[in-house]
């Protein structure tokens, strides 16, 4: 892949074994934006675009299926279906036919989540496409995170902001469902939203924080402070190694 | 699915599984922690900061004669993007004007946005690729805060700055201790959902170099809850912060006075330099993991390659402890397209033990990052012989996962860890039943632009926060301390910068360091074509590279991007 764990004393040799490897690996054709490339076949889409000669600019992030920003859109051969994926994280096959989708284009909307309520109306209120949902499951199907996009549209329409916040808990706002969902709904929104509002709103209070807080504030480690900033270096080791810990 | 020949290590592991988790219930060690000089041989045998070749002192700058991480001192001594002279009707008549200018859209430089707009001020963001396209949208384990009762912040103070071994600048580990427990209030009033107790209290978890529990976690998606929360919140304040996006910065704008007026930015689809002028500029660029060091994978995101380092360096800014690399103990192995990948230290710290091809333990595993990883390649080095080899070539070893579920009851690693185990079920590797195979992976910048505890530099008008800075690790950062760290100094860049600018007056602009750095390189000989900041790293073949520069040679910008992608550090012609 992007490189190897070996020092880079190795590197000359390493280099031509990945020469050789590459004539050695087993190579599929797919085709990037209708163009027809031969790439090796354990490639994922994004290394697959990168050995084609592309530098990328728009459509990678993290690289590691975090961010979002690669989604894209394929089709494999005998196969009618439009799929959705990852390009760092989903492999080629022989015949994909690609489309990185860089941009979903969207409007958020603006709001205080401190003014805002965790009421049944909120997400209505702030985005009132969501009642176009005619629950037909495709962002679902749609999403690389397999999340069930459809159950969190339809609990934000119930005012469940916190079965919300759990189902979309790991969504790496790609867009890939927007784009999908006939009613042009954009669900992540609607997922980010919602988690605002539980973290701010459903929480339950942490004692112990507030305490913490205070603590702090009042000025109750200052002196213990002033010891550790000013001692040795011998000091301060006999402290750290001597320190007790805890199970 | 893992391949046959594995099978038989596998096994091993299996065996030995019921007597280690005996151990891990024991509530000792389950195995002996290293002493002070245990650690310091493991570290300088193995640790890839003490390999030969590894540092060098740099020709040029502030730092002049300082030993200097191989590949960072390439990046120093490189020429610049852009040709001072064609700059100045550019400085004359800035495209953008504003108060702050932030340079990065991570997590340091969102806070630093957000709180400038609480103090009335207004602010850009320049950033490389999208807003949150950065290493803060990727952490999963935790941040340290000393939240629990049993904890303290001075507690918090000594286990960072024994992490560091003792070279941490004491005032910042103070603040950044200090100012924990409120980061964690602050973000949950903007939203973020912590882990908690039944009751409401703060879930905390240990990590490598913690005496207590101080953890504070979102399952394993920490980075993507915080940035995404932070993110949202800056597109919440259209009239206070403007976002550029796919708008690099590459130099620094300096007045006659030698403060920082702004930064020289690259659109990358347009390929026009554009000027901004800033009251105060703060740069957030994060880390160098893109810069591949001795070779190594890395878990960063795709723009992390130092540009602010170069930046600030050539306007005059010092830098700190640039002679230390942290590898994170745990990158994924095994399969190799995931190879470099993060495995979040929060599994050993939930109970998964890093483990040799007999299965058996042969390190503590929550000792320091550094220390951890030294270990680690010591045991798959020829003089143990102990790794797991794979057929793409690579050695690695267990890190046994199926402890987990074990130890804190069935369905906790599924709850706590759906991104690791996602990430491995795509491959048809279920980690709640098997180990996954890990070797250390290039992770992040231990040091920086030197701070103080407001985030000032040597330059006035120059502030910066995050990743980007140093100091406040020593030469080794603890896991937590660095999500803990964009917090509260992305929070107090903005607070002092805005404080900064509200009185902060301009004279004439320029860009004669850039000038100054060209005849430098002169001076000492330096022959090289490197041109930096790099911006983005490239995994384009060799031969196809070759062929491009053929063909695109005499466009200047375009050229200058292609010619700093022949990095000596670079390596990524083989799939
Ligand atoms: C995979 C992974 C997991 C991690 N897990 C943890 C963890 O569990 N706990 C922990 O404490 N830490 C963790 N870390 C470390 C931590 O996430 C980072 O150190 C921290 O987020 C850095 O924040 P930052 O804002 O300084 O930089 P970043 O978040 O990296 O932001 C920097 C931004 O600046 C942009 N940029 C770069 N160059 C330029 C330029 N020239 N002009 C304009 N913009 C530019 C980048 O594109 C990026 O958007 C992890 C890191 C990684 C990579
Ligand atoms: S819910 Fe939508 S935006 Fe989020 S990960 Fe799934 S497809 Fe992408
Ligand atoms: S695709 Fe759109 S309409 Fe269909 S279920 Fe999802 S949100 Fe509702
Ligand atoms: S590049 Fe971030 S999710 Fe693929």
């Amino acid at each position: 892949m992007e490189s190897d764990n070996r020092p880079r004393q190795e590197e000359g040799k390493r280099q031509e074994e990945g020469k050789r490897q590459r004539v050695r690996a087993n190579m599929v054709n797919v085709f990037i934006m209708g163009k027809r490339h031969v790439v090796p076949e354990h490639a994922t889409i994004m290394r697959a675009i990168e050995y084609a000669g592309h530098q990328i600019i728009r459509g990678a992030g993290c690289r590691e299926g975090f961010c979002g920003a690669c989604g894209t859109l394929y089709r494999l051969p005998g196969d009618y279906k439009l799929h959705t994926g990852l390009a760092c994280t989903t492999l080629v096959k022989e015949g994909m036919s690609l489309t990185q989708i860089p941009a979903v284009p969207m409007e958020k909307a603006i709001y205080d989540v401190e003014k805002l309520r965790p009421d049944v109306n909120t997400i209505l209120e702030v985005y009132p496409v969501a009642a176009r949902c005619v629950a037909c499951n495709t962002c679902s199907k749609a999403c690389p995170q397999q999340l069930q996009v459809m159950d969190y549209v339809q609990a934000g329409l119930r005012g469940d902001i916190a079965l919300v916040a759990d189902l979309s808990f790991d969504c790496v706002a790609c867009g890939l469902c927007a784009l999908r969902c006939p009613a042009e709904i954009i669900p992540h929104e609607i997922g980010i939203l919602s988690k605002r509002l539980f973290g701010r709103h459903l929480r339950k209070e942490s004692r112990e924080l507030d305490e913490r807080i205070r603590e702090v504030r009042a000025g109750k480690f200052d002196a213990e402070y002033d010891e550790l900033m000013v001692m040795g270096k011998d000091s301060l080791n006999k402290l750290y190694y001597g320190r007790d810990m805890e199970p | 699915m893992y391949p046959d020949y594995l099978s038989e290590s596998l096994q091993a592991v299996e065996r030995t599984r019921p007597g280690r988790l005996e151990l891990a219930m024991s509530g000792q060690p389950v195995y002996p922690p290293m002493n002070a000089d245990e650690r310091k041989d493991v570290l300088s045998k193995y640790h890839p900061d003490f390999t030969p070749g590894a540092k060098r002192p740099v020709r040029v700058g502030p730092n002049r004669g300082e030993d200097i991480t191989t590949e960072v001192a390439d990046i120093l001594e490189a020429h610049s993007m852009i040709e001072p002279k064609l700059m100045d009707i550019h400085l004359r008549e800035p495209d953008y004007e504003t108060d702050l200018l932030i340079i990065g859209g991570g997590g340091a430089g969102c806070w630093a946005a957000i709180t400038a707009a609480r103090n009335g001020m207004k602010s850009l963001i320049a950033t490389k690729l999208r807003m949150g396209d950065a290493n803060t949208m990727m952490s999963e384990g935790g941040m340290q805060a000393a939240v629990s009762p049993t904890d303290s912040p001075t507690r918090h103070y000594l286990d960072a700055i024994g992490g560091g071994h003792f070279e941490n600048k004491p005032e910042l580990v103070r603040v950044l201790t200090e100012d924990a427990p409120e980061v964690v209030r602050e973000l949950e009033n903007l939203g973020v959902i912590w882990d908690k107790m039944g009751d409401g209290s703060m879930q905390v978890l240990h990590g490598g170099g913690t005496s207590r529990k101080r953890m504070v976690s979102c399952r394993d998606y920490i980075g993507a809850i915080i940035m995404r929360t932070l993110m949202d919140e800056v597109k919440n304040h259209p009239d206070m912060i403007s976002l550029r996006e796919f708008e690099p910065a590459v130099e620094l704008i300096l007045d006659d006075k030698g403060r920082c007026a702004g930064a020289v930015l690259y659109d990358l689809d347009t390929e026009q330099f554009l000027t901004v002028r800033a009251k105060a500029t703060i740069i957030s660029t994060g880390g160098f993991g893109r810069l591949h060091i001795r070779g190594f994978a890395t878990t960063n995101h795709y723009g992390a390659t130092g540009d602010g380092l170069v930046m600030a360096y050539r306007a005059g800014a010092n830098l700190k402890f640039m002679d230390s690399v942290q590898y994170h103990p745990t990158g994924a192995v095994f399969p190799e397209q995931i190879a470099g990948f993060l495995i979040t230290e929060k599994i050993r710290g939930a109970g998964g033990q890093p483990l040799n091809k007999f299965g058996e333990l042969f390190v503590w595993p929550r000792e320091p990052r550094d220390v951890e990883s030294a270990a680690i390649i010591r045991e798959c080095s020829s003089d143990r012989n102990n790794g797991v080899d794979t057929f793409a070539g690579r050695s690695g070893v267990w890190l046994d996962s199926p402890l987990i579920d074990m130890i804190h009851g069935a369905g906790y690693t599924r709850h706590q860890f759906p991104g690791m185990c996602r990430q491995f079920d795509r491959f048809g590797i279920d980690i709640v039943k098997q180990p996954m195979l890990v070797y250390p992976s290039l992770h992040y910048q231990n040091g920086g632009i030197e701070i103080n505890e407001r985030c000032e530099t040597s330059i006035p008008g120059l502030f910066v926060a995050g990743e980007a800075s140093g100091g406040v690790h020593g030469r080794n950062r603890l896991m937590g301390n660095s999500v803990l760290d964009y917090n509260v100094f992305g929070r107090r860049a903005g607070r002092h910068a805005s404080e900064y600018a509200k009185s902060a007056t301009l004279g004439r602009l320029n860009v004669d360091h850039v000038r100054t750095h060209a005849e430098e390189l002169v001076r000492e000989g330096i022959d090289t074509d490197l041109v930096s900041p790099l911006i983005l790293p490239s995994y384009t073949p060799e031969d196809v590279k070759i062929q491009q520069l053929a063909r695109l040679g005499n466009v200047p910008a375009r050229h200058s991007m292609l010619r700093s992608r022949f990095t000596p550090g670079e390596r990524k012609t083989h799939l």
